[in-house]
């Protein structure tokens, strides 16, 4: 029976506070559009061709990277949230998705934005889902169903998988193997959003961060995780790799 | 003259033919409704989200039926699932998939899904509805992928036709596809078992169904709880892990060491026609079993504690037992029209 209690509790949805409920005026009320930058330390990422070097100076290039945000509150200096129900699916390989535009916004000014990465537990588990969560993506495990949080698969010669690939697929919602992890970003200074000023977030995503810290990767000893072992250090290391890059 | 006659005939025969078999095959808004019987747990899959209708139940049970959902169309969901062996697998330890691909589980059966929480041998599936998706790209079952069976469902004219008129939408998109079979598989439901009529006192027991219920609700129900006939719970009843097969059940899904070598207690519901037995498939007859659960010198070490409290059973104890066991065999649900195959129409 305590089994059954705590399914049911890992399958119940967070709760948020404080949410400013939208006016339904669309005259006193903005937008703000946010877009994920991807960059393996201070270059914009290429896929395939080009090489970085990690923390150990092994060299190393991408071939994917995808991830889901979700979750997202829009904050006031007061306490007070704006807050979103979709989820996101930002794909590399597809400009249009790094873009996301969050409208609604109550006229006011805003000090900061929190976000998830990965998917929270209850649209883990609520069954078949469509668009970002839409299994189609291949972002979502069959056989401990439940959506991959975020996919990074590249090249080293380091690695020792068939190919010298490395792939690190990381998903689950449940503990002790939990990787959603909270991003929490605050702006420079107070930003106005209203109906006359269309704002854009720039967010830098450092990929090179998922394999640097607190955790080194070493290429060598890991280059595939595809389940519950190593999952929550590379979360640990992908919590981290957030940071404004500008407002417009 | 003549031959107008039987040319009338003919026709008059087809149409009566194909009137009695339409209705054999057709699904009524009474076909779909969901009747919980008295006595039974609240179901967990309620069709909140997918609420019942003929159309998406129709769609569901040719999807269920046909082969397109694979990679080379040889296979359906039903290849593996069979109606009369109460969609287990009769006589397979061990499940079939493409190309004469043998899978590492036996086929369950598959009834009174709704009630469960958590899905498969070791609950690696925590919804009804997103069950297909594990055996459909599962590269020795289906070996598709869900946008590649996608692709084929809009390129099949009558395909696109049955989607739009099930979910009023000119895209087939995956969320429908696993809805339409979710109701499907929802609805297999077996409550009507010689056992069900006689709790409600519409049938009786002989002498050896009634001691075997007895016996069975001191050494069995702990585990196999009734009226579902399982806790849905995981546990371990003592089988030796497979040394080839090294399938570690829940374990392997939660990562916990606490968890390994347990599975999901399966539900005793029909089970005359579920053979062979166990998570892999290991034990042929009720016989065996029954042999089995009474040597508790054959248990690993980690068995559950319930299973030492079955104790030595006699020949005469495991007899009744069994003739218990098949009072749990379903008519109403075998032979339901609703889930037969409708390409047969
Ligand atoms: C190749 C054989 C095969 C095919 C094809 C197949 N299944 Fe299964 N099915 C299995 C096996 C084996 C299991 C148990 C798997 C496990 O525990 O890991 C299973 C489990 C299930 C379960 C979970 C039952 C329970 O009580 O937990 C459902 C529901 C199900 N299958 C439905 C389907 C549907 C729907 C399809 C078609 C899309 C399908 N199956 C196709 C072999 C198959
Ligand atoms: C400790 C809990 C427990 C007890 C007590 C228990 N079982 Fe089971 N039973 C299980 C589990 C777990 C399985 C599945 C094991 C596996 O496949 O590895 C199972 C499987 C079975 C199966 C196979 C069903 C199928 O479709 O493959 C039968 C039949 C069965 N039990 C009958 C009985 C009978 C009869 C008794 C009492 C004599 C009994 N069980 C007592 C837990 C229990």
């Amino acid at each position: 029976m305590k089994r059954k209690l705590l399914i049911a509790f890992l399958c119940m949805a967070s709760a948020t506070a404080d949410a400013i409920p939208f006016t339904g005026n669309p005259a006193n009320e903005g937008t703000l559009s946010v877009t994920f930058h991807n960059y393996v330390g201070n270059q914009v990422l290429q896929f395939d061709t080009v090489l970085y070097n990690d923390e150990l100076g092994q060299s190393f290039s991408i071939t994917k990277l995808k991830y889901y945000i979700g979750n997202i509150h829009l904050k006031k200096a007061n306490g007070a949230e704006v807050t979103y129900e979709d989820y996101y699916l930002v794909n590399e390989e597809e400009p249009s998705s790094k873009k996301i535009s969050l409208g609604n916004i109550p006229d006011g000014e805003y000090i900061g934005i929190d976000f998830i990465i990965g998917v929270d537990s209850l649209h883990n588990c609520s069954g078949a889902q469509s668009v970002a969560l839409d299994p189609v993506n291949a972002m979502f495990w069959s056989w401990n169903t439940g959506y991959i949080f975020l996919k990074l698969e590249g090249k080293s010669a380091a690695s020792k998988s068939p190919g010298n690939i490395f792939e690190f697929h990381i998903g689950g919602y449940k503990q002790p193997y939990n990787c959603i992890r909270s991003v929490s970003l605050v702006f420079d200074h107070p930003i106005t959003i209203d109906h006359a000023n269309t704002k854009e977030l720039h967010i830098k995503t450092d990929v090179a961060e998922i394999l640097k810290k607190p955790t080194t990767i070493d290429l060598s000893k890991l280059s595939s995780v595809t389940d519950f072992h190593n999952a929550t250090t590379i979360a640990n290391n992908y919590m981290d790799m957030f940071s404004v890059l500008s407002i417009k | 003259m003549k031959n107008k006659t039987i040319i009338i005939l003919l026709l008059v025969c087809t149409v009566l033919l194909g009137f009695t078999t339409n209705n054999y095959f057709l699904i009524t808004k009474k076909d779909v409704e969901l009747n919980v019987p008295k006595g039974f747990p609240k179901p967990n899959y309620k069709f909140k989200n997918n609420k019942l209708t003929p159309e998406i139940f129709t769609l569901g049970r040719k999807l269920f039926y046909d082969p397109i959902l694979s990679k080379d169309s040889t296979i359906s969901c039903s290849s593996c699932h069979q109606r009369l062996a109460a969609f287990g697998h009769f006589d397979h330890p061990l499940s079939h998939g493409i190309n004469g691909l043998i899978g590492k589980r036996n086929v369950p059966a598959l009834q009174n899904l709704i009630w469960k929480d958590t899905y498969m041998w070791d609950g690696g599936v925590n919804n009804l509805e997103v069950q297909p998706i594990s055996p459909i790209t599962n590269p020795v079952e289906m070996n598709e992928s869900l946008a590649g069976v996608i692709e084929k469902l809009k390129h099949n004219k009558e395909y696109a036709e049955e989607f739009r008129v099930a979910f009023k939408d000119t895209n087939i998109t995956s969320e429908q596809l696993l809805k339409a079979l979710a109701q499907f598989t929802g609805l297999m439901i077996s409550v009507d078992s010689r056992y069900d009529k006689y709790m409600k006192g519409e049938d009786t027991f002989s002498n050896s169904e009634k001691i075997g219920l007895e016996l069975f609700r001191a050494k069995c129900a702990s585990c196999h709880e009734e009226p579902l006939f399982t806790d849905n719970l995981y546990r371990n009843n003592g089988l030796r892990p497979d040394t080839s097969l090294k399938d570690k059940g829940r374990g392997a899904v939660t990562g916990v060491e606490f968890d390994e070598y347990k599975f999901k207690v399966p539900t005793l519901r029909n089970v005359e026609r579920t053979y062979p037995y166990m998570h892999d498939g290991r034990l042929r007859k009720l016989k065996d079993v029954l042999d089995y659960y009474g040597s508790p010198e054959n248990f690993q070490p980690n068995a559950a504690k319930e299973m030492y409290e079955i104790g030595k059973l006699s020949a005469q104890e495991k007899t009744d037992i069994i003739a218990f066991l098949l009072t749990l065999s379903d008519k109403t649900f075998l032979y339901d029209r609703r889930f037969v195959d409708p390409f047969m129409k």
